[in-house]
Order: C-alpha cells, then sequence, then structure tokens
C-alpha cells in the first residue's frame, strides 16, 4: 500500500526570548493508508508537535511534509484548510463546544465545510450510533462522562469522512476500562471505514493494544520506527528496551534515569542486576512445546524464571520471559542456541540500560 | 420641603426614562465599538489565533488612554465633538456621545478578556477541522464566552449608568441631573434620597436579571 503521510527531514524550533529550542531534529516517517501508526515518546519529546506538523497546526521550520500526495507547505491558505477537513484529529482534552450540544458539535465540521444542514443532521446521527451514544443527541458535553466526550469528538472528527484520523493522547485522561473501549472503537473505524489512524501516545500499552507499526522519538529525534510485533521481539534502542523489557512508559524513564532507590513495583527484582538474564518473546500458540521445562531436562542445569508475562501485541497475544541462565558461559551459550533454534525472538537483558545490547 | 404632586413624580419618571434610554443606548453604541475592538485585541495577540504586536500594541495603547481620562473631563473635551455628531452638547443624547466613547474601551477590555477565557484547545480543535478565523470567532470564541460576555454587559451597563448620573452635573438630563439640581442646589434632601434610590434599583434590577440570564444560558454544568 502507498504512503498517506511521508514526512521529510522535519524540523521544527521554537524560539523565546532567551533561548532557541529544537524540538523536531529532523524526522523521517512514512505512514501508509489503512494503518494505525503509533508515536510514542515522554512528554516534551516533541510528538505532539510532530502530530501538529502533519495538518500544518504548527508549520515546520524545514523539511516537508506529504499528506495524500500533497506538500503541505505549497499549499494556498483556503486549500490547506480544506485538506485539514479531510484530515481529522481527537486530543486528551476533547476540546469539545461546552456550550453546544452533542448534535451541534458533531455538525460543527460540516457546517465549516459547507455541507448542507439536513445532510449534516443525519450524517451526525449515523455517527452517534456508530460511537454508541445514539440517545445522548440533546446533551450539553458537561453532562457526559470523560469517555462519552471522546466518542462524541470522534464522532465529530469522522463527520467530514477524513481519510486520516490523528489522536493526540486521546486516552490519557481515561482510565483503563474507558481507554480499553475507545481504542476498540479506534480499531473499529480502521477496520470498516478503513480511516488511516495516527496515535500519539506516552503509553507502551496504547501501542501494543492497536498499532501496527511505532515510531519512538525521545528529544524531538526519531530514535527507533518498524513494526510493533518485531520491536516488541527485538528492541533495539535504548528507548525501546526501556519501553519494552522494564516495561515502563516513558513517564518513568527520568526516574529510572535518577535511579530513584525504593522505587518498588515498576523496578525489576534485584536478581536480575547480577546473572546473565535473557527475554524471549513467543507466540502464544507455539507455546504448547514445554521448551523450558526440555531445556532445563536436557542441561540438567536450573534456569531462574524471573518474569512471565503475556502481552497483547497487535491483537495478537504474545508471551514473554526473562529467564536467570546458570553461571557456566558454555551452558549459557548453548542454552540461548538451544532457545533460538525453536524459533524463539532471544534478547539480552541488562541491569544496566546504558550498556548496550546484542539484539539476535 | 417640596410637595410630592403630580409635577414631581412626572418629573422623576421623566428622569427614569432619560436614564434608561441614555444608558441602554450608549451601552448598544458602545458595544457596537468595543465589541469588534476587543475581537480585535483578543485575536491579534500573541497568543490569539492571528497575532500581529503592533496592531495590538497601538490598540492597547489607545484604550488605555481613553480609559485613564476621567469621565467628567471627557465629557467636557468631547463638547465640540458632541455638538459635531449629534447638534447639541447638552440633554440626554448630548451625553450619549461622551458616554459611548467612554464605555467602548471598557467594554473592549471587557470582550477581550471574556475571549481569552475561551480554552484554546477548542480553538485548536476548530483550526484542525479547516474553520477560517473569522468562522472561529463566530462560532467559537464568542458563543464559547457567551456567559462571561452576557456577565460583562451587566458590569457595562451598572458603570454607564453611573456615568450617565455623573453627566447630570452638566445637564445631561436623567436622574442624576435631578438629584443634582434639587437635592445639592436646593437642598431637597428627599428628592435626592429618592433619586439615589432609584438609581440603586436600577442598577440592581439589570444586574440581578443579567446574571439570571447568563447562568440560563451556561451549559458548562451538568
Amino acid at each position: 500500500m502507498s504512503d498517506i503521510i511521508e514526512v521529510k527531514n522535519l524540523v521544527k524550533t521554537f524560539t523565546t526570548k532567551d533561548a532557541t529550542i529544537e524540538a523536531l531534529k529532523g524526522i523521517d516517517l512514512n505512514i501508509e493508508e489503512g494503518d494505525v501508526f503509533g508515536i510514542i515518546g515522554m512528554s516534551g519529546a516533541g510528538k505532539s508537535t510532530l502530530v501538529r506538523c502533519l495538518n500544518f497546526l504548527e508549520k515546520p521550520t524545514s523539511g516537508t511534509v506529504m499528506v495524500e500526495g500533497r506538500e503541505l507547505e505549497s499549499l494556498k491558505d483556503a486549500e490547506l484548510r480544506k485538506l485539514r477537513g479531510s484530515i481529522g484529529m481527537i486530543f486528551q482534552g476533547f476540546n469539545l463546544l461546552m456550550q453546544s450540544n452533542v448534535i451541534t458539535n458533531i455538525m460543527f465540521p460540516l457546517e465549516i465545510a459547507g455541507a448542507d444542514k439536513d445532510k449534516a443532521l443525519e450524517r451526525a446521527r449515523t455517527l452517534l450510533k456508530t460511537v454508541d451514544l445514539a440517545e445522548k443527541e440533546k446533551a450539553y458535553p458537561a453532562q457526559l462522562s470523560g469517555g462519552q466526550k471522546q466518542r462524541v469528538a470522534i464522532a465529530r472528527a469522522l463527520a467530514t469522512e477524513p481519510r486520516i484520523l490523528l489522536c493526540d493522547e486521546a486516552t490519557s485522561a481515561l482510565d483503563p476500562q474507558t481507554t480499553a473501549s475507545i481504542l476498540e472503537l479506534l480499531r473499529k473505524i480502521n477496520k470498516e471505514m478503513g480511516v488511516t489512524i495516527v496515535v500519539i501516545t506516552h503509553q507502551m500499552s496504547v501501542v501494543r493494544e492497536i498499532c501496527n507499526n511505532v515510531a519512538i522519538i525521545e528529544d524531538g529525534a526519531l530514535v527507533e520506527t518498524g513494526r510493533v510485533a518485531e520491536i516488541f521481539a527485538h528492541p533495539k534502542s535504548k528507548a525501546a528496551k526501556r519501553l519494552i523489557i522494564e516495561g515502563k512508559d516513558p513517564d518513568e524513564w527520568e526516574a529510572q534515569n535518577k535511579a530513584i532507590a525504593g522505587n518498588g513495583s515498576m523496578e525489576l527484582p534485584a536478581e536480575l542486576h547480577e546473572d546473565r538474564k535473557i527475554r524471549i518473546v513467543f507466540q502464544t500458540n507455539s507455546s504448547y512445546e514445554p521448551v523450558i521445562a526440555n531445556m532445563i531436562l536436557r542441561f540438567g542445569k536450573p534456569v531462574n524464571i524471573l518474569r512471565a508475562d503475556t502481552k497483547n501485541v497487535g491483537g495478537t497475544a504474545k508471551g514473554e520471559m526473562i529467564l536467570g541462565l546458570p553461571k557456566e558461559k558454555d551452558t549459557q551459550e548453548e542454552m540461548i542456541k538451544y532457545l533460538k533454534e525453536r524459533d524463539l525472538a532471544v534478547e539480552e537483558v541488562t541491569g544496566n540500560v546504558e550498556l548496550g545490547c546484542n539484539s539476535s | 420641603m417640596l410637595n410630592w404632586d403630580a409635577t414631581v413624580v412626572n418629573m422623576i419618571l421623566k428622569g427614569i426614562a432619560e436614564t434608561l434610554y441614555m444608558t441602554c443606548v450608549s451601552t448598544i453604541f458602545g458595544y457596537v465599538l468595543g465589541l469588534p475592538l476587543g475581537v480585535l485585541c483578543a485575536v491579534s495577540d500573541k497568543e490569539g489565533i492571528r497575532p500581529n504586536q503592533p496592531l495590538y500594541r497601538v490598540l492597547d495603547i489607545v484604550i488605555n488612554i481613553v480609559r485613564s481620562i476621567p469621565f467628567l473631563i471627557l465629557l467636557i473635551v468631547l463638547i465640540p465633538f458632541t455638538r459635531f455628531v449629534v447638534g447639541k452638547s447638552y440633554g440626554s443624547t448630548g451625553t450619549i456621545v461622551p458616554l459611548v466613547i467612554s464605555a467602548a474601551p471598557f467594554i473592549a477590555r471587557m470582550v477581550e478578556s471574556s475571549i481569552k477565557e475561551v480554552d484554546h484547545g477548542v480553538v485548536e480543535a476548530a483550526q484542525s477541522m479547516g474553520a477560517s478565523n473569522w468562522t472561529i470567532i463566530r462560532k467559537v470564541l464568542l458563543p464559547e464566552s457567551r456567559v462571561s460576555l452576557i456577565t460583562g454587559v451587566t458590569i457595562v451597563f451598572g458603570t454607564v449608568l453611573g456615568y450617565s448620573a455623573m453627566a447630570g452635573t452638566v445637564g445631561g438630563g436623567g436622574l442624576g441631573d435631578i438629584a443634582i439640581r434639587y437635592g445639592y442646589y436646593r437642598y431637597q434632601a428627599d428628592i435626592m434620597i429618592v433619586t439615589v434610590i432609584l438609581l440603586v434599583a436600577l442598577t440592581q434590577i439589570f444586574q440581578f436579571a443579567g446574571m439570571k440570564l447568563a447562568s440560563k444560558l451556561d451549559r458548562r454544568r451538568a
């Protein structure tokens, strides 16, 4: 499939009185039509600026942004506004018109586009059904829960039948259960309407849940990009490893970098910082063969299971396990070889993320 | 003591009518000038939807200058201008001109601050839908700030009412005029008290009605 969004060498600098801040330092990004693409990074990494460059709410300092084959820089104001009509956007804070009821909110983009009022009303009602809020037509945003507000915002963003939906931290203000239902809705929109979805988030769980591809950005630069399943199995960059192996959302990186002592639950178990450890990732449907048990029987040496977990990655369940290996170097190598022969993704885990790891 | 005969009652009724006439007409024309001015300020400020620092600076200074001139001075300075616009410089109609000039910058400030209260996220959402600045002003900024705008009208009305009473000192007509002429110059305290009570009552009524309307139109509460 072709790329619906192409970003080349995108640079954005903000100039304040005292300093020049490089928010984006030369980002290259291609998003395929029909994809669900995640952009993850900690707050301040530049991901919100990046998504705003995709519809030119922020004008890049340099570089190009192509949407549906059109270079945004070259568009006149009126053309740009028209193009924006074909890119829906939802926000963390929902950003609904608080003094207008639900149906008027959803009709707003159609009103901007100059659509016929009756048709707009009809379209808005259809969308309300899509987001399961048909009975809330006359309600005002203040009377709705956060999840319902986001549903209205989604309906509004879809009113003009956009080909692209940008989601800027759309689930960050919601509880886990509501987040799941919103992600479910987004997945449905992607599948049924074929809308390309770009998800900006600081939550790895969101990326795992719905994204096919992901870009990890740190300090305004893109550090890793690729298929979520691939990155989940073989994280290469430091940031990806923190996200995936240690299960830390970008919010927690800072705390981890400063190595705050006694930072309970999210820290790795103490023993993980000592022995040689490996992380293996497997499809749950391939886990019928008792690989670990067989390996222990074969080598006659115990391994320590430090963590075992199942995670939903792009709709398929993936198992992950962190093993502490026996002390003997030969046994370690052979065990790793044994696991690789069984098509498992094997990853070295180091307690200290500063050290480089081999990605096998 | 003056007898409360029909003449006095009629005079006071006429005073009420004049006061209402001056206040209402001045408030309306004040908004005709002040509303666009306030919108322009909010839009051209650096956080606005179309920042324009030079324009904002100029508007800001002009508004501050006019607002700093005491109303009584303005009333006198503007006499030639008033005569030019409405043909005379005294009476209720003559008072409207300086009232409008004095109220407009005040209104502009109120409007500016009301509009700046609108959540930037909603403006951004409208921009992401491809709304033009003009559409954003009409469909987002003004409707979303309507509660604050109406509260503003109430405050402006009270202020203009007070100013109109002040204009009484220079023959401006209305209740203020009566209070000055009878109460102050002729030492008829009862008439003065009655007119002051009426001024207070008018202010209260409009304040109450304005607040009631504002809260009735507010949809931000569940």
